[in-house]
């Protein structure tokens, strides 16, 4: 199923982002957070795929990995066609109009003494892409883009709303006409019915502007509505990667089953009818994960093996991979 | 079924210094024996403030101005909130989880000595009585090697292990119902069906009353029998469970489920219809339904009249809008 170079606009190989720990005065290493553990999947042109996980699973590592807001311990990351992993500071900035980023939060991601047509303007200050009069209109641009009236280009962030100020978020994001967005948890701190107006604008910028999206998030029933293909990924792994249809109604992994199980679904009868899995204990510290393969102590299929080997992510037919040695 | 908790049309107000906020603007609920009842809204639409007030928790600038809360024959407003009546009740017939178990557990205190505060207290049991039972309690919610663990401090456990031990406190003095403020919000999915699992069991063992407080619809879904939506410092629906969720008749009920997406639902298969506009400042309440701005189904009527009282629409179920969506 290798789909055509061409049409790939992000690849992953192998990254791995480590991050020391240290102790005493002279911080001598003593370990590492294996953050991201040796991961790789691929985002096609337009696409949208959806990286899901518990806190602490490394799916927001793997989007500043990606954004090169950290410097991979190792692994390529190839933006089209274009290793981005090794890049100097000085090419990194040229690149880097080519990605954007929105951030969970919208009260902390937005500088609070900065107007909001500066914060959005920002990126086409340091890119040089416009200045004065041009700029103005060009911001004036983005804030119709994302719904936002033009004339409140100068209030400050605290006089708009939780989903007003994700739309600035989004603005920023977009300033530079990337064609990449790492969304790192959009929608999850605002509010249920806010949630749907965010999701939707990135659907329609997505279609007019052809982008290709990064959808990191916990809400599975979110990530499957705007996703193409899902992975998900447990303590520093991808543990299952597939077509989001696939993955909801054939999940493989148990990992996966035990997560969508867990899911509650706002429908009784539904609920009802439904068998929960419930996991044994809790998420592993990433300091110290299990050996083998990292769900082995909670999962409920395991075998001597799965304690030795770490299963590796494997195609089991129509670009279904799945990293579990008993499927 | 005998009715444990009947909460009559409280009145919460906070003054503050931009205007009075009704927060809490003629709430009545009421929660029987045994029975788990789920109440549901956003974020400032009153749903902490209602429970807070039943249990007189409620601090400067906030006031109680009206209501009733009948528990066990007695209207506990008729109580100062820190005279003894009320301290009797509050942590050990009536008791409390919140969402935040990191900042709800003292963090200088060891776990045994928190447990077996309420013991010592509403008990009357000795220290050692007392650490005995906090044992026998951890090991109940699911604390592994609890003989240990009793000793050690909320820092070294974990956040679902923090909200275990909330649980267990609540559960000590056997209450007739437990409030949970959003329990399961701070915690991931896997770790949140062990929760919500953990506190079904108890409260259907024990025959204990719980009122799940959430924003999280799907939350309530598989536990509550009965669901209270509030909008704006009001209960704009109220029914069965399975009323609310397959036949929801107020516009905002439908407007909220039809925003989510279920799990399920094949990939773009259907787009999400958000409820346009924002929630209304509790400072400058319109006189007419609060809902009005953002609803997509209002008539003449709603803009002339005051905002509707909860009328019936079929068995258990009651809205509070003059239009009625039958059947979606």
């Amino acid at each position: 199923m290798e789909a055509p170079q061409n049409n790939v606009l992000l690849e992953v190989k192998n990254l791995k982002m480590y991050f020391p720990i240290t102790r005493g005065l002279l911080r001598k290493k003593v370990g590492d957070v294996k953050a991201v553990d040796d991961i790789s999947f691929e985002i096609k042109k337009h696409e949208t795929l959806g990286l899901v996980g518990e806190s602490g699973c490394g799916k927001t590592t793997t989007g500043r990995c990606i954004l090169r807001v950290y410097n991979p311990t190792s692994g390529d990351i190839i933006f089209n066609g274009k290793d981005i992993s090794t890049l100097s500071e000085r090419r990194l900035k040229e690149h880097r109009r080519n990605m954007g980023a929105i951030f969970q939060d919208p009260f902390g991601s937005l500088n609070p003494r900065h107007s909001a047509g500066g914060i959005v303007s920002d990126p086409l200050k340091v890119h040089q892409m416009a200045a004065g009069k041009e700029m103005n209109d060009k911001v004036a641009e983005l804030f119709n883009l994302v719904g936002l009236d033009p004339g409140m280009m100068d209030r400050v962030p605290h006089e708009f709303s939780g989903g007003q100020r994700q739309r600035i978020g989004v603005a920023r994001a977009l300033a530079c006409s990337p064609s990449l967005i790492i969304c790192d948890e959009p929608i999850s701190a605002l509010d249920v019915s806010i949630q749907a107006q965010i999701i939707n604008l990135l659907e329609e910028l997505q279609e007019k502007l052809g982008l290709t999206y990064l959808f990191i998030a916990h809400d599975l029933a979110m990530v499957q509505h705007i996703s193409d293909r899902v992975a998900v990924m447990y303590l520093g792994r991808i543990m299952e990667l597939t077509g989001t249809d696939e993955l909801y109604e054939n999940p493989l992994h148990p990992y996966t089953k035990a997560l969508l199980s867990a899911i509650p679904i706002p429908d009784p009868i539904a609920e009802r009818t439904r068998t929960r899995i419930v996991l044994k204990g809790e998420v592993p510290s990433p300091i110290n994960p299990p050996s083998g393969c990292h769900f082995h102590p909670r999962c409920q299929i395991a075998i001597e093996d799965c304690k030795v080997t770490r299963p590796p992510l494997r195609d089991v037919g129509n670009g279904h991979f799945v990293a579990c040695i008993r499927v | 079924m005998s009715i444990v908790l009947d909460v009559q049309d409280i009145k919460t107000y906070f003054h503050t210094e931009y205007g009075l906020v009704k927060a809490a603007d003629g709430i009545s609920f009421q929660v029987n024996q045994g029975e788990i009842i789920g109440i549901v809204g956003e974020s400032g639409c009153g749903k902490s403030v209602s429970i807070l007030s039943v249990m007189q928790l409620i601090q400067t600038p906030g006031e109680i101005v009206d209501g009733k809360v009948m528990f066990d024959g007695q209207d506990l407003l008729r109580y100062t909130a820190n005279g003894a009546e009320m301290r009797a009740i509050r942590g050990s017939k009536m008791t409390m989880i919140f969402q935040e178990p990191m900042t709800s557990l003292n963090p200088v205190l060891t776990i045994c000595r928190q447990v077996t505060e309420s013991l010592e207290l509403h008990l009357d049991m000795d220290r050692q009585a007392a650490r005995e039972r906090s044992i026998e309690l951890l090991k109940g919610v699911g604390v592994p090697d609890a003989e240990r663990r009793v000793d050690d401090y909320p820092h070294q456990f974990s956040g679902g292990m923090r909200q275990r031990v909330m649980i267990a406190m609540a559960l000590s003095c056997n209450p007739r119902i437990i409030f949970a403020d959003e329990p399961t919000t701070a915690v991931d999915v896997t770790t949140q069906a062990q929760l919500l699992e953990l506190m079904k069991d108890l409260v259907t063992r024990q025959n204990t009353s719980l009122v799940i407080v959430t924003h999280n619809l799907g939350v309530v879904a598989r536990y509550a029998q009965r669901i209270y939506v509030m909008y704006a410092g009001r209960i704009i629906e109220s029914g069965l469970s399975d009323d609310i969720f397959n036949h929801p008749r107020h516009p905002y009920t439908v407007g909220l489920l039809n925003s989510v997406p279920r799990l399920g639902e094949r990939h773009g298969t259907r787009k999400l219809i958000p409820i346009y506009g924002l929630p209304p400042n509790l400072i400058n309440m319109p006189p007419t339904c609060a809902f009005l701005a953002r609803c997509t189904e209002k008539v003449e009527k709603c803009s002339k009249e005051p905002w509707p009282a909860l009328r019936a629409v079929g068995d258990q179920h009651y809205i509070s809008c003059y239009v009625d969506i039958k059947g979606k």
